[in-house]
C-alpha cells in the first residue's frame, strides 16, 4: 500500500504578503478551539476511508502554522499516530515565522512531536524583508534560525530572491550569509508575480520590475554553485538539501505518491479503490469549519484523476526532480507508458540539446532542461 | 417622364482627386434640384458603402437622375454618374465615362491638379468627353484659382479661363455648375424609333430586387415587360422593371434614347451579366452591338486564410457573397502547409486589395491573414509555352525556366520640388525608368516607368513619408517586361514556409532576405529550442539569423496544492499552440506572421 503523506492547513496569518497567492486569510480573533477540533475531526473522516496505512510524513503548512497553539499540533500529531500506521520514522514539519512570539514556542512545537521545522525567512536585509511585507528584522531571522538549530533535529529556511532591483554580486553576498545559517535543508525561491496578489497590481502599472530572463538564468546558477560549497544539492528546482535532508513529505508530491490534505483549501491525491482521486476543501475558514462539523468533512470536490492527466501531474511534478522519474512507478501509478506520454520527436530533441536524459529507467530533465521546464513540459507532454 | 426629347437631356461625370470635393459637389447638386429632401440628405449621399464614406472614396460607380429648370426657361434631365477617382477602378470609370458627353472636372483651388486627375481627365478626353473645369472651395483662404486656371492649361491644356468658380461646402454657386451643364455641354444623340441599343454600364446584387443592371440607351427604348436580349451571348430576359435613380430606385414606364437608369430581369447572380454588352430587343434586335469594354483583369494577388481554420466555410461564402457584387476580384481556393486552407483572390490593385480584406473583417466578421501581394508574372518554359504564376508557392524549379517576365507599369508622381529629390531616388531604388519630368510652378511632374512588383511593397507608404504626404500618384498598367527575377524561400529550421516566400529582382534580393530574416529574428519569440531562420534562393542561403533558446523559464514553487491548477495550465498552454502555426518544433505566433506579411522590403 502506498504510504502516506498527511497535509494540515492553518489558514491564518498576522498579516498578507504582498507576492503571497496562498490560501491565507488574517482575523482579529480566531478560535483555536473550534479549529483544532475541526482539524481532528476532518482527519478521522480522512483515516476512516483511507484505511490503516503507513504513515510517511506530517506537514504543518499554512497561512502561518506557528500561530497555531503547540496543545492542537500535538493532538493532530497524537491522532495521526494512532490512526495510521507510524511504525517508522515519520518526518513531521511545521512551517514557522521568525517573530519573537512564534520563536518563543519552538521548543513547545518540539515537544508536541515536530521534529522539522521550516522558517519563512525570505530575506536577511530589511529593506528587502519590508517590501516583501514580512513581520520582522534580519535579526530576529538570525536569532530565530539559531534557537531552532538548538531545538530541532532538522532545520529547513526559505527566502525570495530575483527580487526588484538585486544584483548578481548583492545575491550571492546574502545568500553566503544564509549559508552560513543553514542546517541540512533551504528553499530559495525566485520572486513570482502570482495572480491576484498585491504585486501583480503593482507589476501590471510597471512599479515592479523583475530581472530580465537572462539574469534570472544567472541568479539561478549562481544559486546552485553558492549552495554546492556548503554541501546543498539542488534535488528540485528550488530545494537545496545536503544528502538525507530532503524534505520527505515534498518528495511524496514531486514523486507523485499519495497525500491527504486536511483544512481549508487543502488538496489531496489519495488511492481509493483503485481510484486515485483529487480531493479539494472549502477554501474560506469558517464556511469549512460549519461543513466540518456538519457532516465530519469540508470537501467541495473529489474527482477521479484520468490516467492521462495522472501521465501530466506526474511528468510536470517529477521531472522538477534532479533524480527525475522512476518510469516503471510512472506506468503503475499513472497507467501510461512513457512513450505514450511524452512526444518521441520533441523527447529525441531535448536529448540532443543536453535538457533531458533517459537511461537506466528514468528520464531525467538535466541542469540545462529544469531551467526551461516549462517550456520543455509544453513542448514535450503529450 | 422619359419621355424626354434628346436636347433637354445632359450626361455627365465628376472627375477630381481624392478629397478635391467631387461628392461634396454631387450632394450639392442633388440638393439643388430637389432629388432628396433636407431630411433625407446625409453626407456624401452617393457614398453608399460604410467604407466608401470613412475613406472619402468612391468604390462604385452610382448614379443620380437630376431634375433641372434652367435660366432659359425649360427643363432639363441631368444625369450625373459618379466615378471611383482611384486607379485601381479606372475601369470602372472608363464604363461611367463611356455612358456620357461630358465631365466637369473639379480641382481644388488652392492644392491645384494632382496626379489622379490627369489620370481621369486624359481618359475623358480619350472618351471625347466635354469638359467643364470647377475650380471648387474657392472661399477657402489659400485659393489661388488664378495660379490653378494656369495649371490646367498648362499640364492638362484645357482652357480654364471660363472655369466656374464654386464652394461646394457651403453651396456657392452651384447654379453655375447647373447652368454650365446645361449650355456647355453637348446633348446626347440616338434615334428613338431604331432597334433597342443599350449599354450595361455596371449590375450589383440587391437583396430584394436580386441583380441591377445600370444602363445607357443609346438608341429605341426600354420598358416593362419587353423581351431584351443580351447580345454577348443571346440569352433572353423578360424585364421585370424600369427605373431611374433620384437616387432612390423610382420604377418608370420606360427608357427612351440618351436616357441612364435600371433594370431589374430576375437575373440571379452579376457574374450572369457581362458589362460592356450591348441589351437589345428579342423581337426587333439590332444588327451590330456598341463598342463594348476590354474586360478587368486582376493585376495583383495574395492569400486569404482564416487565422482560425474553422473559418474556412464561412470565408468561403463571404466571398461569394462579395463577388455578387463585384465581379472584378477573383478567388480560387489554395492549401499552404503553413496557413492551411484559404483563398488565392485576384484584386484590381492594392486599393482593391485593401478594400476586400477590410468588408471580410468588417461585414463578415472574418479573422484573416493575407500573405503578401504578388503581381502576375509571365513564366516561360525551356520549350517557348508561357503560363501565368500568380503565386510565388507555384514557381517550378528555376532549370525549367527560360526567362520570367513582369508587369510594368507607368506612373506619375506629382510633388512639390524640395521632395523632388527623395522621390527620384525612391524611383530609381525600385528600379523606375524616367520617363519625363517637367516643372508647373514650383510642383514636379515625374513620369516614371516601374516595375508593378516594386510597387505591391509599400511604394505608398515610402512616398508618402518621403514627401511628408504631398506627393500624389497614379498609374496605368503598361507592359511586361523580361526581368531577372528570382524566388526567395524563408527557411525555419530548414524547413520552407510557404507563405513567407516572394519573388523579387536578383538585385533587391539580398537586401529583401537579409530584412526579412532579421524582422522574423524580432517577431519570434525565444523558444526551447533555438531556431535558424534563412532566406536562399534555390539550394544558396543568401541570409541567416539565429533566435537563441529561451534562457529561463521555470515556475519556482511548485508543491501538492498547486497540481490540478498547474495542470491546467499545462493544458491551456497546450491549446494555445494549437492556435499558433507549427514548424517543425517551432511555434511561429499569429502576430509575428502578420507582421511578417505586412512588412516593407
Amino acid at each position: 500500500m502506498e504510504p502516506l503523506a498527511l497535509y494540515v492547513h492553518w489558514p491564518f496569518c498576522l498579516a498578507k504578503c504582498p507576492y503571497c497567492d496562498f490560501n491565507s486569510h488574517v482575523r482579529e480573533r480566531i478560535d483555536q478551539a473550534r479549529f483544532a477540533a475541526a482539524l481532528r475531526a476532518e482527519l478521522a473522516w480522512e483515516a476512516a476511508r483511507l484505511g490503516r496505512r503507513p504513515l510517511a510524513s506530517i506537514f504543518f503548512g499554512g497561512g502561518t502554522p506557528s500561530l497555531m497553539a503547540p496543545e492542537t499540533v500535538a493532538v493532530l500529531i497524537a491522532d495521526a499516530r494512532r490512526l495510521f500506521d507510524a511504525e517508522g520514522e515519520v518526518e513531521i514539519t511545521l512551517e514557522a515565522n521568525p517573530t519573537s512570539v512564534e520563536a518563543g514556542r519552538l521548543a513547545a512545537f518540539r515537544a508536541a512531536g515536530v521534529n522539522r521545522i521550516s522558517m519563512g525567512i525570505q530575506s536577511l536585509r530589511e529593506e528587502p524583508l519590508r517590501a516583501l511585507g514580512r513581520q520582522h528584522s534580519g535579526a530576529q531571522a538570525v536569532a530565530a534560525l539559531e534557537t531552532a538549530r538548538r531545538v530541532f533535529p532538522r532545520v529547513s529556511f526559505d527566502l525570495i530572491y530575483a527580487r526588484p532591483g538585486q544584483t548578481l554580486a548583492d545575491w550571492r553576498a546574502e545568500l553566503r550569509e544564509a549559508l552560513a545559517l543553514a542546517h541540512d535543508h533551504l528553499s530559495l525561491y525566485q520572486l513570482t508575480i502570482e495572480p491576484g496578489t498585491a504585486y501583480e497590481a503593482l507589476h501590471r502599472r510597471g512599479e515592479l520590475v523583475l530581472p530580465d530572463q537572462e539574469l534570472a538564468a544567472a541568479l539561478y546558477e549562481a544559486t546552485a554553485e553558492e549552495a554546492a560549497t556548503f554541501g546543498l544539492r539542488g534535488y528540485e528546482i528550488s530545494n537545496y538539501a545536503v544528502p538525507g535532508g530532503e524534505s520527505r513529505h515534498n518528495l511524496a508530491y514531486w514523486r507523485y505518491g499519495d497525500y491527504a490534505g486536511i483544512g481549508p483549501g487543502a488538496h489531496g491525491r489519495v488511492s481509493v479503490g483503485g481510484q486515485l482521486l483529487a480531493t479539494r476543501r472549502h477554501r474560506a475558514p469558517e464556511p469549512w469549519a460549519e461543513m466540518v462539523e456538519a457532516r465530519g468533512h469540508g470537501t467541495t470536490r473529489e474527482d477521479p484523476v484520468a490516467p492521462v492527466e495522472r501521465a501530466r501531474e506526474a511528468l510536470l511534478m517529477g521531472l522538477r526532480l534532479a533524480e527525475g522519474i522512476d518510469e516503471a512507478r510512472f506506468a503503475r501509478r499513472t497507467g501510461v507508458a512513457m512513450d505514450d506520454a511524452v512526444d518521441g520527436d520533441v523527447l529525441a530533441q531535448a536529448i540532443e540539446e543536453g535538457y533531458v536524459a533517459r537511461d537506466g529507467g528514468r528520464l531525467v530533465a538535466l541542469a540545462e532542461g529544469r531551467l526551461r521546464l516549462d517550456a520543455l513540459l509544453g513542448a514535450l507532454v503529450l | 417622364m422619359t419621355d424626354t426629347p434628346l436636347d433637354r437631356i445632359r450626361n455627365f461625370s465628376i472627375i477630381a482627386h481624392i478629397d478635391h470635393g467631387k461628392s461634396t459637389l454631387a450632394d450639392r447638386l442633388i440638393q439643388a434640384t430637389g432629388g432628396l429632401t433636407a431630411r433625407e440628405m446625409t453626407e456624401q449621399v452617393l457614398d453608399n458603402m460604410e467604407l466608401e464614406k470613412e475613406r472619402g472614396i468612391t468604390i462604385k460607380a452610382q448614379t443620380v437622375r437630376l431634375a433641372y429648370k434652367a435660366k432659359d426657361g425649360l427643363d432639363y434631365v441631368l444625369n450625373l454618374m459618379d466615378t471611383p477617382g482611384h486607379v485601381d477602378f479606372a475601369y470602372e470609370v472608363s464604363r461611367s465615362l463611356a455612358a456620357c458627353e461630358g465631365s466637369l472636372l473639379v480641382v481644388d483651388a488652392s492644392q491645384g491638379v494632382e496626379a489622379q486627375t490627369l489620370a481621369n481627365v486624359y481618359q475623358a478626353i480619350d472618351a471625347n468627353h466635354e469638359i467643364v473645369p470647377v475650380l471648387n472651395k474657392i472661399d477657402l483662404p489659400a485659393a489661388e484659382p488664378d495660379r490653378v486656371r494656369q495649371q490646367i492649361e498648362d499640364v492638362i491644356g484645357l482652357d480654364a479661363s471660363d472655369a466656374v468658380m464654386v464652394s461646394a461646402k457651403s453651396g456657392l454657386n452651384i447654379e453655375g455648375v447647373l447652368e454650365a451643364l446645361v449650355t456647355r455641354l453637348p446633348p446626347p444623340t440616338g434615334n428613338r424609333n431604331a432597334p433597342l441599343k443599350a449599354l450595361i454600364v455596371d449590375s450589383w446584387y440587391d437583396q430584394y430586387l436580386g441583380v441591377i443592371i445600370l444602363i445607357r440607351v443609346k438608341d429605341g427604348s426600354i420598358r416593362k415587360g419587353q423581351k431584351i436580349r443580351m447580345m454577348a451571348n443571346g440569352i433572353t430576359h423578360p424585364v421585370e422593371q424600369v427605373g431611374v435613380f433620384t437616387p432612390r430606385l423610382v420604377p418608370v414606364d420606360d427608357l427612351g434614347p440618351g436616357e441612364m437608369g435600371y433594370i431589374t430581369a430576375a437575373i440571379k447572380t452579376v457574374a450572369d451579366i457581362a458589362v460592356g454588352d450591348t441589351i437589345t430587343d428579342d423581337r426587333q434586335p439590332a444588327t451590330e452591338a456598341l463598342p463594348g469594354f476590354k474586360p478587368s483583369v486582376p493585376v495583383v494577388w495574395c492569400g486569404l486564410f482564416p487565422v482560425d481554420a474553422d473559418d474556412f466555410e464561412k470565408l468561403r461564402d463571404s466571398l461569394a457573397k462579395l463577388r455578387l457584387n463585384d465581379a472584378s476580384f477573383h478567388f480560387e481556393a489554395e492549401s499552404s502547409a503553413a496557413l492551411g486552407f484559404g483563398y488565392r483572390c485576384g484584386f484590381l490593385g492594392l486599393l482593391h486589395l485593401e478594400i476586400i480584406q477590410e468588408r471580410l473583417s468588417r461585414e463578415f466578421d472574418l479573422d484573416l491573414i493575407a500573405t503578401a501581394p504578388s503581381v502576375v508574372y509571365r513564366l516561360f518554359a525551356n520549350d517557348g509555352s508561357m503560363t501565368e504564376l500568380h503565386n510565388p508557392a507555384d514557381m517550378p524549379d528555376p532549370t525549367k525556366i527560360d526567362h520570367i517576365e513582369e508587369p510594368w507599369i507607368k506612373a506619375t508622381i506629382m510633388v512639390p520640388d524640395e521632395y523632388l529629390g527623395s522621390i527620384l531616388t525612391l524611383c530609381s531604388e525600385r528600379r523606375g525608368v524616367q520617363l519625363d519630368l517637367t516643372y508647373v510652378g514650383n510642383r514636379a511632374m515625374a513620369v516614371y516607368r516601374l516595375p508593378l512588383n516594386e510597387v505591391v511593397f509599400d511604394f505608398y507608404d515610402r512616398l508618402k513619408s518621403v514627401s511628408r504626404g504631398y506627393a500624389s500618384f497614379d498609374y496605368a498598367m503598361d507592359a511586361y517586361a523580361e526581368g531577372e527575377l528570382v524566388r526567395i524561400s524563408i527557411l525555419v529550421n530548414q524547413d520552407p514556409v510557404d507563405a513567407l516566400s516572394f519573388i523579387a529582382h536578383k538585385s533587391q534580393a539580398e537586401r529583401r532576405g537579409r530584412s526579412i530574416c532579421e524582422k522574423l529574428k524580432d517577431l519570434i519569440p525565444k523558444q526551447l529550442f533555438k531556431i535558424a531562420i534563412q532566406a536562399a534562393i534555390g539550394g544558396r542561403v543568401i541570409a541567416r539569423e539565429t533566435i537563441g533558446a529561451l534562457s529561463k523559464d521555470v515556475t519556482a514553487k511548485c508543491y501538492g496544492g498547486d497540481i490540478s491548477r498547474k495542470r491546467k495550465l499545462l493544458e491551456k498552454q497546450k491549446e494555445g499552440k494549437k492556435r499558433m502555426r507549427q514548424f517543425g518544433k517551432v511555434e511561429i505566433p499569429q502576430s509575428a506572421f502578420l507582421a511578417a506579411l505586412k512588412m516593407d522590403a
